[in-house]
This record gives structure tokens, sequence and C-alpha cells, in this order.
């Protein structure tokens, strides 16, 4: 655990409790429950969106991917009787195609993230919206898939698959990022390119794994989402989420210049955004103004971290200098 | 421009002390107008430091500054402004999206009317006779991106007439300009000693230094050692004074001759000199000296070889056989290895700790079913700390935290911890303090002995003739010759770095 992750975590506590004085039903297992099944939604593609992130890069389609991959989930185990694990496949294919376009474009042709993901946004989007002429994607009336429904919207003792799912990845992706060589490689690559490209390591092979691994999480995250509401409204699913993804991954830590995050980190970060959302509901804040107590508590948060950064290269140069004195 | 004030600046006993290091020690100097001093002194001598206290950027410790017969502690940068006092900076500060007279005027635009828009036309006219003074062929109107360097030192001088200065600081000003653009530069040196300013002119070229000044000035160690007289400025004098020893005494022999070639490089053509092609052969356990212009193409040469840069055509041998180098990876599987010129760049992620930074080009070998072993890593970066008398308190912490000479070792820590073959050094020592400098030519040395090639990329004179066991020289892309030690001089690398043939020894 770094000092951020542990101070992320006292944050969440002190909100928590917070909120739980002003309204008991914070503790109450629905709401726990409800809570935890958002935070492994979430979670689950702001993991992706921090892997991106740490490359100095970001990805600003995984709202559009999301939209696009749960019609066409939806459709295929829906409308076109797909086996279900086929389905899956599938979907997690394309999630490997579109991080593929996207690393490619990035590395090859140079193109800033931004741009490439920015059209990646409005590409998915359009096209998820015209596949289906605009309405909405679901599953016929009735129908039921025991084993699919028990891997994504079942509870084992009350706790909600989804935030399983999400522990899984979470463990997973610690290892990969904090004692693998490809997660070494990838924090080397986004805190300084040309020295990790003097140093041997296939830069573009780095870059292009780290969107393939965010756009194959939005694509897991896409079923889950997409069983979870049962029914993908092509133009208002998953807006915004990229922005939930990269709030959740600056909070955990991550540099948006790159090189910096950890995986705790990133997955405190989604729980608190979902703690916030929560609290605007159980404290009757009118749910208008969520964005804004999301936005207000990202700000103190960072400008906090900030201000204990600047203090700790503080500390950490007086001691410098005071060894130098002492030779 | 006689309405200016005349020049009278005087440094008295300037110390400055930093933690553990003194910069300067009592240095007096005087300064007066129309006068070009040139200011001489090794890496870390103390020349930037002198330079930031009359820049204002930095107070002395102690010590005096008389401007004008007002004295002073020290200066602010405003105090150091308004006297008159402006730099012609080593790295350029231009913009190049901006057109000559923008960067001319840059944060003190001329506005007219009520919206207080920039006025063009007035910056325009002002920026036209500033230009012509120091003999610039091009327009306020023209963009900066269109500029050759050579033209943005013209700009920058101007920028510096502007603001009616009266002594202008020059730092390394020609050490990315080509022959005739220094000569060009020289002559406005010249101009603006005839228009009664006076100028402060660093540089290590030092038949630029002969060819320009009215005196020198040395420092070593932050101590001013004397001056030189205008006819007294000669190379040898110069040099004497700033190393205050003989140039070969940093020799140290191999252990036995090196006869084998070990890289042979063959017809090798890079992108910076399409047309031309470089051919040499580097020999297992000899340090090979690759001496030549700034410009030369020498970095472009070894990045090539690395893989790192593109390498047009040619072919690359490695004991014997034919090496297919596409990225650096390649040539890392094959022991061959670089230490580049620009270490905070390319040598070595700074904010990482050192151990990463050791570790870094071989990971996989730290590493049990994909896991990677810190254990390992600590175990490997301690030895390399001890082997290459690395300071730090800890092998965990930033690099960052260390000195340039400490940081260079970490560069080479990490293909010391691998298998070298071959390792390229690009100006190993560059801002490396005098010290750690001999520990690295006896790390370069031990490695020759060991039967590695050794190429050493150096702009350094002294370096080159001092460390190597034979010389390359470079011009345009073209090894134009080869010294054997004998041989050994700084006039005979200078005319083959300019393209003259030797005559037989």
């Amino acid at each position: 655990m770094q000092k951020k992750d542990i101070g992320l975590g006292v944050l969440i506590i002190v909100v928590g409790a917070i909120v739980y004085m002003r309204n008991p039903l914070f503790l109450s297992p629905i709401n726990l429950g409800n809570t935890a099944n958002l935070i492994g939604l979430f979670g689950l593609f702001a993991i992706g969106q921090g892997f991106v992130i740490m490359t100095g890069g970001i990805d600003l389609s995984v709202g559009s991917v999301i939209a696009l991959l749960g019609v066409l989930f939806v459709d295929m185990v829906g409308e076109f009787g797909v086996p279900w694990p086929a389905a899956v496949a599938v979907t997690i294919g394309l999630g490997v195609l579109i991080g593929l376009a996207h690393g490619i474009l990035i590395t090859r042709f140079r193109l800033q993230p931004f741009v490439v993901t920015l059209c990646g946004l409005l590409i998915y989007r359009g096209i998820a919206r015209g596949y289906t002429a605009e309405s909405t994607a679901g599953f016929p009336f009735g129908s039921s898939y025991p084993q699919l429904e028990w891997l994504t919207i079942g509870r084992s003792f009350g706790v909600p698959h989804s935030f399983l799912a999400m522990l899984i990845v979470a463990a997973v992706m610690w290892v990969v990022l904090h004692h693998t060589v490809f997660g070494r490689h990838l924090c080397a690559v986004g805190k300084n390119e040309e020295a990790a490209r003097f140093s041997g390591i296939n830069t573009r092979f780095v870059t292009i794994a780290a969107y393939v691994i965010c756009a194959v999480l939005a694509s897991i995250a896409a079923i889950y989402f997409a069983m979870f509401t049962k029914s993908v409204q092509p133009s208002s699913h998953g807006n915004f989420y990229e922005l939930y993804a990269i709030a959740a991954a600056v909070l955990g830590g991550c540099s948006l210049r790159g090189g910096e995050g950890s995986v705790i980190g990133i997955v405190l970060g989604a729980v608190l955004l979902q703690e916030l959302q929560n609290l605007v509901n159980l404290l009757g804040i009118p749910s208008s103004l969520n964005f804004a107590v999301m936005g207000a508590v990202i700000l103190m948060g960072v400008l906090a971290d900030q201000q204990f950064a600047a203090y700790r290269s503080r500390k950490n140069t007086e001691r410098a200098l005071g060894l130098l004195q002492k030779q | 421009m006689s309405a200016v004030h005349e020049l009278d600046l005087r440094l008295e006993g300037v110390t400055k002390v930093y933690p553990g290091v003194v910069a300067l020690d009592d240095v007096s100097l005087q300064i007066k107008a129309g006068e070009v001093i040139g200011l001489l002194g090794e890496n870390g001598a103390g020349k930037s430091t002198l330079m930031k206290i009359l820049g204002g950027l930095i107070a002395p410790t102690s010590g005096k500054i008389i401007l004008d017969g007002q004295e002073y502690d020290g200066f602010d940068v405003k105090q150091s402004q308004q006297a008159g006092i402006a730099f012609v900076h080593q790295e350029l500060n231009v913009f190049d999206n901006m057109d000559v007279s923008a960067n001319i005027f840059l944060g003190r635009e001329k506005v007219r009317g009520p919206l207080r828009l920039t006025d063009r036309k007035a910056m325009n006219d002002l920026a036209r006779p500033l230009l012509e003074r120091v003999g610039a062929t091009f327009k306020p109107e023209t963009m900066v991106s269109t500029l050759s360097l050579a033209e943005r030192q013209l700009l920058e001088i101007a920028k510096a007439l502007s603001v009616n200065a009266r002594l202008v600081i020059m730092d390394e000003p020609t050490s990315s300009l080509t022959l005739s653009e220094t000569n060009m530069l020289l002559k406005v040196i010249a101009d603006l000693k005839t228009q009664g300013i006076a100028v402060v002119y660093i540089s290590h070229r030092l038949s630029e230094v002969e060819e320009c000044v009215d005196r020198a000035v040395v420092l070593r160690d932050g101590r001013n050692v004397g001056g030189l007289a205008r006819e007294e400025v000669t190379h040898d004098a110069m040099i004497r004074m700033m190393i205050g020893r003989d140039l070969k005494s940093l020799y140290t022999p191999p252990a036995a001759p090196a006869t084998k070639p070990i890289l042979s490089v063959k017809n090798l053509s890079i992108k910076s000199k399409p047309d031309h092609t470089a051919s040499f052969d580097l020999m297992a356990g000899e340090i090979l000296g690759v001496a030549g212009l700034i410009g030369a193409g020498r970095t472009d040469l070894a990045e090539a070889i690395f893989g790192a840069g593109e390498k047009l055509g040619g072919e690359i041998s490695l004991d014997g056989a034919t090496l297919e180098i596409k990225s650096p990876s390649d040539a890392i599987a094959a022991g061959l290895y670089l230490v580049p010129e620009d270490r905070k760049r390319a040598g070595l992620i700074l904010e990482f700790p050192t151990l990463e930074n050791v570790t870094m080009a071989s990971l996989p070998a730290y590493t049990t079913h994909g896991i990677v072993s810190q254990r390992r890593q600590m175990a490997v970066a301690e030895a390399q700390r001890k082997a290459l008398g690395i300071k730090t308190h800890d092998v965990r912490s930033a690099a960052s935290e260390m000195s340039g000479g400490n940081q260079q070792k970490v560069v080479l820590a990490k293909w010391l911890s691998m298998n070298p073959k071959v390792i390229i050094f690009d100006e190993p020592t560059r801002g490396i303090d005098v010290g750690a400098k001999a520990e690295i030519y006896g790390l370069m040395r031990s490695l020759a002995d060991r039967g590695v090639g050794v190429m050493m990329i150096s702009s350094d004179m002294e370096e080159v003739i001092g460390v190597s066991d034979r010389i390359v020289v470079m011009k345009d892309g073209v090894i134009t010759g080869e010294l054997p030690r004998l041989r050994f001089s700084e006039s005979n690398v200078l005319n083959l770095a300019v393209g003259k043939v030797l005559e037989e020894a």
C-alpha cells in the first residue's frame, strides 16, 4: 500500500462515518449491496483506464464502448439466440480489436490518444445508435439465462458478483502492474518513453497492450452493465462513464503525466465515487447536484494530494541537504 | 547609443558557498565598456555560478558587486536587467511559433489604442535597426521557425540590444553553429565592441576565444586562477591554466595491446547525412575515441548502431557475425550497449529508484514464474553500487537525488549488470565534476581490459586525447581519419574534424 492509498482509505471511512451518522441506512445490507454492485461495475473499467493513464495516455471512448458492446451483446443473446458463452467471447474479442485499433493509431501513426479515443467515443456511440435505429435493445419478455445471470447479477452471501469480479480483476491487475516485467515496463514507458526505448523496452507493444487491457475491461464491464440494466438505451447508456473512470484513476493517484498509479488506489477511487453518489441520495441532496458534489470532492482530493506531495519533496530536499552538510 | 552610460562593473571577492561545495571562492573581475572578455574553465569551474550572480538569479555568499561606482551585496533579476546585462544562452530561448519582432518584444509588447492591442508596426519599426546592427538578413516579420540556429542567435543578440544592453554574456554561443555561422557571430561580436558594448564570451572552443577576445579570465575549481592579456591568449596557455596540468596525464595504457576487431561498421549511412557513409573497426580491449565537431553526426552514428536511430544503409558486425539491428532490444540482446549523450532524457528514469534503473534493461532475468523478484534486483543493484562506488544512501531512493556523476554510474551499472561486448559512450562526462570524471575513465579502462570494445564519443578535446587508445575523427557523416596514439594532438584532431588531410608523419 502506498501512502496515497492509505490517505484515500481514511477519506472513504471518514465520509462513510459522516453519512452513517446523518442516515444510518448507509450501512443497511440493501444499501451496501447496491453500492458494492455499482463499485464493481465502475471499478472494472476504471482499472483499465488507469493502465492507459499510466502510459501517459487517456481513453475517452470507454462509455461508448460500453454502449456499443452492450447493444451487440444483448442483441446476440436476446435477438439471435447466440449461446451466451459465445456472445461473451465475441464481445471480448471486439474489445481486443478496439484496443488494438486505438493502440496502433497512437503508436504507429503517432496520433494523440485524446484525439484517437475522442473519435472512438463519437464513432462507437454513433454505430450503436445507427445499428439499433435509436431503439432500446432488450432481452425478449420472459427469457432467462440462469448461469449468465448468476455470474453477473447473482450474489453470494449478499455480495454482488459484479463486485467479486472486480476484486478478481483487481487482484490480477495488481500482480501484473506491480510484480511483472510488463508492469514495470508500463511505468517506465509512462515516465520516460525515450529512456525506456534506450533500455531495449518495446515501447510500442507496451502502449498498445495498455489500450487493449482498457478496451477488454470495458467490454467485460459492458456485459455486466447490460445484464444489470437488462436493456440498453443506445443514446444514453454509458454516457460520461469514461469520466467516472478517469476520475477514479486520478483520485486513486494516477498522474495524467503518466508513470504513476496503483491498482488499489484506482479501486479506492471507484469506491469513493460511488460513496459520494450514495451520499447525495441518502442525505437528500437534490440529485441534480450529483456531479457538482463529485467534482468538488475530486478537486479537493487532488489539491490536498498536491500539497502533501510538495511537503514530502521539501522534506526530502532538506534531508538530502542535511546529509551533504554532514559529509 | 551614446546616451547609454558607460559600463563599469566590478566584482570583488565574490564567494558562493552551497552546502558541501564552494562554487566560487574569492573571485574578482572587472568588466569595462567595449571589452570582450573570454571566460574559461572546465565544467564545474564556477562559470555558470558567476554568470547567475551577474544575472541576479542567485546572490553571492560574500563579496561585492560594484556597478558604476555603487556597491551591491547582490543583484536581483530586475537590477541586473536595469544595469543592462543581457544573456545569450546556450539553449536558445526563442519561440519559433512567433515572428522575429514578437520575440524581441516578448513581455514588453508595444500597444496602442484604448483596447491596448499589440502594435505590430511599431514593433517591426523598432526591430529593424536592431537587426541591422547585428548584421541579420532576415526581417522583423520573419517567422522564427524558418530561421537557422545561427540566425536565432542573432535574434537573441538583437533582443539584448533592444533592452539597451551594456554587457552581453554569451554562454557557448557557437556550440551548435557551423564554421561560417561561427565566423559571422565573431564579426557581430567585433561590431558590438565598436559600439561600446562589453561582451563576456564563454566557450570551450579555444580557437574562437583566441580570435575574438581582448583578454581571458580563467576559473578553476571556483577560483580565479589568473588572466591572459590579448597577446598571451594562446591555446596552450589557456589549457594549462584551465586544467593546471598536462594534457596527457589522464592516460592509462591498456593491459594488453588490442588486435582483434570486435565491432565492424561498414558503409553506415545515417538520416542526417544521407549521402555519406562511415566505416570503422573497434578492437576488443581498446578505447576508441570518436572526435569531431558538433553536428558531424557522431550521436546519430552511435544511435544508428544501437538501433535507436534510423539507419539508411550499411552493415554492422559483431565478433565477425553480421548483426541485424532494428531496435535497441536487438543491440542489447547481442551485448552492444549505449550510454547516451543526454542521460536525463534517454539514459535513465530520474524518478525511478536506482535499483529499477539498474535492472531495467534485463528485467526478465529477475523473474520467477513471471513475477519480478525485488530481492534479486536489490542484490544486483547493491553489487553494482559497491563495484562502481555509486554514492547513494539507499539503492531504493530515486536517481534524481544523486549527482550527475553518480547518475552516469547508474546508467553504466545497467549495462555492467549484463554481459557487455561493446559499450558506446556518448559524451560520458558531460556535466560531471572532475573527480567523478576520473572514476568514469577508470571504469572505461577496466572494461577495455576485460576485453570489451569501448567507443567514446566526446567533444572534450582533453578527454579524447587523454583517454583514448586510438582516435577516429568524423565530419559530415564520414570518418575522415584515424590517429594512433603517437600522433595524438589537438591540431591533428581539429584538422581532420574540419576536413583537412594530414601530412604523413
